[in-house]
């Protein structure tokens, strides 16, 4: 059976794929027949993941994406992709009068600043395929809710969603489509250094309408979705994945 | 770090709770302005004004203010 929820052969680069829905999504687009090639800061931790994609003709590059060289040589060993997934990202709880300017700086470049840079040069580079997807990983929190704690991360992921729509338009022409997935809290370890603890995100778990987190999987499911052609009408979205949270 | 210094830093994350109902024997948990979120301040004062990054659970060890103080100078070594 023909049907368009497939990547099989596409050319797929994923960011933060050491971990958390990088990796899940990593697995999945192997899995499903692209190539991919995946970078994050974390050597063994994206080798790991590099180890596990099925099928053949993946690559990994261990990068720092606000390291300007990094980018470069990242950018360098790249084929023409036909699908990025902008995903790496840091989460730091910090209540805004305690937010010193190198907080706000540091999870501006790497939430923010180094996801847009490397679209710049992916462009710039020529390194998008026509009917190209780009699928930057924002959150709920910032864009569809607020909380405590929660200025610094949800500003820094909602500039993403403000990103995209812009973006969208200018590379529309080329058939390039540009959407962001917008998950509430997911099972990663992006809470590990934190200080939120397992005790509080069990209470907060009571707030979700579908009682529980997602998965980074679930979450690499919708993003394989905008990357295939069964989203191709879609561009400048945002996909809100939050079993329900945002709703109540 | 001395706990005067830290008492003064302590009361400044209250903004309804009087300095003078705050002791070093005082169980921070039982004023009345105490919630969720003077924790979480709590733990971003031990960060940026100690640098010292505590965890939830060794924050929710600490009863008294003597004993938030002790577990910071600790670990400020």
């Amino acid at each position: 059976m023909e049907h368009p929820f497939v990547i099989d052969g596409k050319a797929i680069l994923v960011t933060g794929a050491a971990s958390g829905i990088g990796r899940a999504t990593a697995l999945l687009c192997a899995k499903m027949g692209a190539q991919v090639t995946i970078t994050d800061l974390n050597e063994e931790a994206l080798r790991d993941t590099f180890n596990n994609l099925a099928g053949e003709g993946h690559a990994m590059v261990v990068a720092n994406l606000t390291n300007d060289e990094d980018l470069q040589r990242l950018i360098d060993g790249l084929p023409k992709l036909d699908g990025v997934v902008c995903n790496a990202g840091i989460i730091k709880t910090l209540l805004v009068q305690f937010a010193e300017k190198a907080d706000i700086e540091r999870i501006f470049d790497i939430n923010t600043v180094a996801p847009m840079y490397l679209t710049k040069l992916l462009l710039e580079n020529k390194r998008l395929k026509k009917e190209a997807s780009i699928v930057f990983t924002s959150s709920m929190g910032g864009v569809y809710n607020g909380a405590i704690g929660n200025g610094l991360y949800g500003a820094s992921k909602a500039a993403l969603n403000g990103f995209v729509k812009s973006l969208a338009l200018e590379v529309a022409s080329r058939g390039i489509r540009v959407n962001t997935v917008n998950p509430g809290i997911t099972e990663t370890n992006i809470y590990n250094n934190t200080s939120i603890t397992p005790e509080q995100l069990e209470q907060e778990k009571a707030h979700y309408p579908l009682r529980r987190f997602g998965k980074p999987e679930e979450i690499a499911n919708a993003i394989v979705f905008l990357l295939s052609d069964a989203s191709k009408w879609m561009t400048g979205s945002s996909l809100l994945i939050d079993g329900g949270c945002s709703l109540v | 770090m001395n706990i005067e210094d830290f008492m003064e830093n302590f009361a400044d994350q209250f903004d309804d709770t009087d300095p003078s109902e705050i002791s070093a024997e005082t169980n921070f948990r039982d004023l009345e302005e105490w919630s969720s979120m003077i924790g979480l301040s709590l733990l971003n004062m031990s960060e940026k004004k100690y640098g010292v990054k505590l965890t939830f659970d060794e924050l929710r060890a600490a009863k008294t203010v003597q004993e938030l103080f002790d577990v910071i100078a600790s670990k400020q070594g």
